[in-house]
């Protein structure tokens, strides 16, 4: 018990400490990219010289970048997450106005990959029919193929829910691997000792074959995850959801130091959290 | 194997979300905007969608009328200028009150003057006033009459007040609290922003109706330009304002009636190369720059008429200088678009010391005239004008590279590090009067794009422009002001410190059920008259 | 299967031919600009019509395959390589390596790159031939794609490392690299396979959107990324029906290339 609470804390601080790296990297990629601390505002004709160098200004006071996320960690500390400059508003504003309409599009999303990819990963397995196959695989390459800005737009045409389209870039991946990983154990022997034992297929699929890479679907599912979440940047900024997907973009495109920080932070967070999930419930329950 | 196929379309189709149907109310006019704004106090707006919402909400004391592109009275029934121009008087309408009800009156006049000039909030408005040194004095005279003493004479003083939202001293609610057509009564940030009619809005018609007639406007946040079309054509938005030539040209296909040209607007296209002497670039680039000959044959070897009828599909004109001819008092008739020309290019060329080896341009050095222009990603119209001229140098045996960077990028590069060969962007020109380009033409400037903040001008052409600039910055006569700005504009045609390239025309996309619209080429183009527009059907639309 | 492979060797052996007498198959180069005929429907002397600037369709194609179809494999054979040492490191080493290695992932995986390819554009002289920023833009993706792919292969690893036959290979004394090339490395393949296939569209639809950083590969240069881009718009649609032949072709391409590896795949 205590054994498990040690691994427990272990693991947990392992992800803390994974979360802030992960902040600081960001910071560090945004700092020193080139465009930091410009604004557009600059080339206002209207603005006089003294307004110009106040906003240069304005933008140089985070240029000490360990100063910077000193300050920024002690204020979290208190709730406050920063103020974003290219939007004006409080960061926990922003954060909390944005985070269910990316979580809604990326649940929708992969809810849609998933019962797709699975679905047809199944059928290529439950049906052992290498036309299904076929037919599946061209489907997965096609949507494979097909820019978001276009598959956004079919959807748009077709009156479809755009956060659809998140779930087409997803599937083609989903199918590809879990495709894989259920083929590999149907050709497991304790797979065709049961099929000789005169088991039903659904039986086979869902006692051995499922049981048997349910860990690597798992991993899938977090790797899914961070698919869907790098791919919300362009499906929302093309269809214009007000999600954190858009509001990442429109902070890059600002170099928002504050901003992206923390949206790097939330990222690492759900993705730290989703792949050690897992573990975490597989240790969970032995505890 | 047949359920599952059947499983499969059941999940698909339970999973295609249909789409929902809404009514629209009847009297709601839908637009779409770009990004959310940034703000909504009149006075800090700089971007695109807080300007529209500052003239679609903001009351102001006088209007520049978009079409005849004079002043009309507006919160103030008059005004007068004191001779050395630096004091206006106004004469305010009498019981006015704001959309919270709150009385209207002298001092909210003073209060928006003083915020608007209060250094720390650096306003761009307020920067357009600022002149001189010192403070300005606002001196309530009578109830309904103020009087505004700026440091130092301001020219067109009168137009700038176009763009002063006035403010209430006393409402609670603030930059809330309007006196235009339309209040704010809903916004989701990030998505749709929902204004209503302005309960206590002062203008009636002539039958004595209240104004605006249109009651609601409902303003999506719709970044995308294909999918704002889309919605127009299905009749979900009743118009697009600057629309792009390729869009406008769907339109016409499948609605003729519906896209409307109003002219060449007022933003231009150009592009220049780095003069400053301390880039990082090697010195006999710096020459070359810095050689007008160069700059003129690199001019006439590019076919304008070409950018204008391949990348903008004819809706553009050849540019000629700073301001174009839709600015019909400041634009200095003599001059002529610079001619496409490659003989004349080869010539002047070969005059300052150039050559030719196997069809590819050599400086009087033996450095091969290689040059790279950046512009901003993302703008298909500036990369394929840039692939255009990438051709038309070719020509003439100049190599180009073509380089698009993110905005950011591109700003350190022209501002900051200098380390750039030329530029291609566009300059949205939001005021009429040249007193407005100070920033660009000054020597010492920040926006002196292809050299800025010299600290004596570098060459004789730029010490006369500066003269000429301060000379009709300090003269109230308009007349003499046109004669010294015709003067620059000669002057900047001839160097060619901008090579300009075209004049855009103002596009949009009217649908038929909006009534009373005259686009126009200022902005904002398609409802400058909001208050007189109206709609005339039920449109039922899918969400 | 094997008639269908045929066809897909077939297909891309014809698309290389194509490539290599490019010059022989269109009248005019990628580059040239007839300005008169900007958009043009298909004619006998543009077998695919023009562009928005005038130019041969055909010519461009061609020239955007030979870019894409060397560059986009390659970038994916970096990743895949890439994603199987690191994977393969860490679950050889076990420990503490490969929980560091689990964590450097999920790291990779949060990161905002785009800044350093932001960074990568400004290191690059501006005076850089289409060609090698082309190259360039690839290497970079290839370096970037790799973490998904190795969180994969981590479990598929950590899988096989129970099975009976590696603990019997354990047992009897080969371990290291032996181990991984000998016995995991085949048991590895199907995902590997699926990997690259998958890596390519990536790849070539990721280096079209790099042109919004002024990565990728620019003007006149033409890629399969940029001619997709013309494609981006509402506008085009109803224009000119071979517009879409690039993405046809890309499909083909991918569909060719999953045929011809999906030999090492395990069948249904």
């Amino acid at each position: 018990m205590a054994n498990a609470r040690r691994w427990l804390t272990k693991t947990l601080l392992g992800m803390l400490l994974t979360t802030l790296i992960g902040g600081f990297a960001g910071a560090m990629l945004v700092r020193f990219a080139p465009g930091y601390g410009v604004d557009e505002r600059e080339l206002d004709v209207r603005l006089s010289t003294k307004t110009i160098t106040a906003i240069r200004r304005e933008n140089a006071q985070q240029h000490n970048l360990a100063l910077f996320y000193m300050h920024y960690l002690a204020a979290t500390m208190h709730g406050d997450l920063g103020y974003s400059m290219a939007l004006g508003r409080p960061v926990r504003e922003l954060l909390s106005e944005r985070l269910p309409e990316t979580l809604t599009t990326v649940g929708v999303g992969l809810g849609f990959a998933w019962s797709l990819g699975l679905g047809l990963a199944t059928a290529v397995v439950l049906s052992r029919d290498s036309s299904i196959d076929a037919l599946a695989s061209i489907l997965a390459g096609i949507l494979l193929c097909l820019p978001t800005a276009i598959l956004a737009l079919w959807f748009f045409l077709a009156h479809a829910s755009t956060r659809l389209a998140l779930g087409v870039i997803v599937f083609p991946k989903i199918f590809r691997y879990s495709r894989n990983f259920l083929l590999e154990a149907r050709s497991e022997s304790y797979v065709i000792a049961a099929r000789a034992k005169g088991l039903s297929e659904i039986h086979i699929f869902l006692g051995h074959i499922l049981p048997a890479c349910a860990a690597r679907l798992v991993s899938l599912g977090a790797v899914s995850v961070s698919l869907a979440l790098s791919a919300a940047i362009p499906v929302e900024v093309i269809c214009g959801l007000p999600g954190i997907g858009q509001l990442a973009w429109q902070a890059a495109m600002a170099r928002d130091l504050c901003l992206l920080v923390n949206l790097t932070m939330v990222i690492t967070a759900i993705t730290v959290v989703v792949n050690s999930a897992p573990e975490l419930l597989k240790k969970g329950a032995c505890a | 194997m047949k359920t599952t196929a059947s499983f499969l379309l059941l999940w698909i189709s339970t999973l295609l979300t249909g789409a929902s149907l809404s009514a629209q109310s009847a009297n709601e006019l839908r637009f779409s905007i770009h990004s959310f704004p940034k703000t909504f106090d009149p006075v800090l707006v700089d971007d695109d969608a807080s300007e529209t919402i500052r003239y679609l909400t903001g009351g102001v004391l006088i209007r520049i009328n978009r079409e005849s592109q004079r002043l009309e009275p507006e919160l103030a029934t008059g005004w007068k200028l004191s001779r050395d121009g630096r004091t206006i008087t106004f004469t305010l309408r009498d019981g006015l009150r704001f959309s919270d009800g709150t009385g209207f009156g002298v001092a909210d006049v003073a209060y928006t003057m003083n915020h608007l000039m209060d250094a720390d909030l650096h306003s761009p408005t307020g920067d357009a006033f600022r002149v001189g040194e010192g403070k300005i004095a606002v001196k309530v005279l009578t109830a309904n009459q103020v009087a505004i003493t700026f440091p130092a004479a301001v020219v067109g003083l009168e137009r700038l007040f176009d763009q002063v939202a006035i403010m209430s001293q006393s409402s609670p609610r603030k930059e809330m609290a309007v006196l235009g057509p339309y209040m704010v009564d809903e916004a989701k940030p990030g998505a749709v922003i929902v204004l209503k009619r302005n309960p206590n809005y002062w203008k009636v018609d002539s039958a004595g109706h209240h104004l605006p007639y249109i009651s609601a406007i409902r303003l999506d946040v719709q970044p995308n330009r294909d999918l704002e079309l889309i919605r127009f054509l299905r009749g979900e938005i009743h118009f697009i304002n600057s629309l792009d030539a390729e869009y406008f040209e769907k339109v016409k296909a499948e609605n003729p009636a519906a896209a409307r040209n109003a002219g060449t607007s007022l933003d231009s296209e150009q592009m220049w190369f780095n003069q400053v002497p301390t880039a990082p670039l090697p010195a006999y680039k710096k020459i070359w720059f810095g050689s007008k000959s160069f700059r003129r044959a690199v001019s006439e070897a590019i076919n304008r008429n070409d950018l204008a009828r391949v990348v903008f599909r004819g809706h553009a004109q050849p540019a000629i200088g700073p301001f174009s001819p839709a600015n019909q008092f400041w634009f200095n008739t003599a001059l002529r678009p610079h001619p496409y020309d490659p003989t004349s290019a080869r010539a002047r060329l070969a005059a300052e010391g150039f050559y030719w080896r196997d069809g590819a341009l050599y400086d009087s050095s033996g450095n091969r005239v290689e040059f790279s222009v950046v512009t901003n990603a993302g703008n298909r119209y500036r990369e394929q004008m840039a692939t255009l001229i990438q051709q038309d140098l070719s020509d003439v045996g100049i190599k180009l590279n073509v380089v698009t960077l993110d905005f950011p990028s591109l700003i350190e590069r022209i501002t900051r590090s200098f380390n750039y060969e030329a530029c291609l962007l566009g300059l949205v020109n939001v005021d009429l009067d040249p007193n407005s380009e100070m920033n660009v033409w000054l020597s010492s400037a920040e926006n002196h794009q292809w050299n800025p903040r010299q600290t004596s001008p570098a060459t004789d052409w730029e010490a006369d422009i500066d003269r000429l600039m301060r000379a009709q910055a300090s003269s109230l006569d308009d007349r003499r002001r046109k004669q010294l700005f015709d003067q620059v504009q000669a002057i900047v045609w001839d160097q060619e410190p901008f090579l300009y390239l075209v004049n855009k025309d103002a596009l949009a996309a009217i649908r038929p059920e909006l009534h009373n619209v005259q686009p126009v080429v200022f902005r904002p183009q398609v409802y400058w008259n909001i208050e007189w527009l109206t709609l005339n059907a039920v449109v039922a639309t899918r969400q | 299967m094997k008639y269908a492979r045929t066809v897909a060797a077939l297909l891309l052996s014809t698309l290389v031919l194509a490539c290599v007498f490019r010059d022989q198959l269109t009248p005019v180069g990628y580059d040239h600009q007839d300005r008169n005929i900007p958009n043009a429907f298909r004619s006998r002397q543009h077998l695919l019509g023009t562009d928005a600037l005038g130019r041969d369709r055909l010519a461009r194609v061609l020239e955007g395959t030979r870019v894409s179809l060397v560059l986009a494999p390659s970038a994916a054979a970096i990743s895949t390589v890439l994603a199987i040492l690191i994977a393969g490191t860490a679950a050889l080493a076990g420990g503490w390596v490969e929980r560091l290695t689990a964590s450097g992932i999920d790291l990779f995986l949060s990161l905002p790159w785009l800044f350093l390819l932001v960074t990568v554009r400004a290191l690059l002289p501006l005076n850089v031939s289409p060609m090698t920023s082309a190259v360039i833009t690839f290497s970079v993706l290839g370096c970037l794609g790799w973490a998904g792919a190795a969180r994969l292969l981590s479990a598929q690893l950590s899988w096989l490392r129970s099975r009976d036959f590696i603990l019997l290979a354990r047992a009897s004394g080969c371990g290291g690299f032996r181990l991984l090339r000998r016995h995991l490395l085949p048991n590895l393949m199907p995902l590997v396979y699926a990997q690259f296939w998958i890596s390519i569209p990536t790849f070539i639809l990721a280096e079209a959107n790099l042109g919004i950083l002024g990565l990728g590969v620019s003007e006149p240069l033409p890629s399969w990324g940029s001619l997709l881009r013309e494609l981006d718009s509402f506008s085009v649609f109803g224009w000119n029906l071979w517009q879409l032949v690039p993405l046809a072709l890309l499909i083909a391409v991918v569909s060719c290339f999953h045929l011809l590896i999906s030999k090492g795949e395990i069948a249904a």
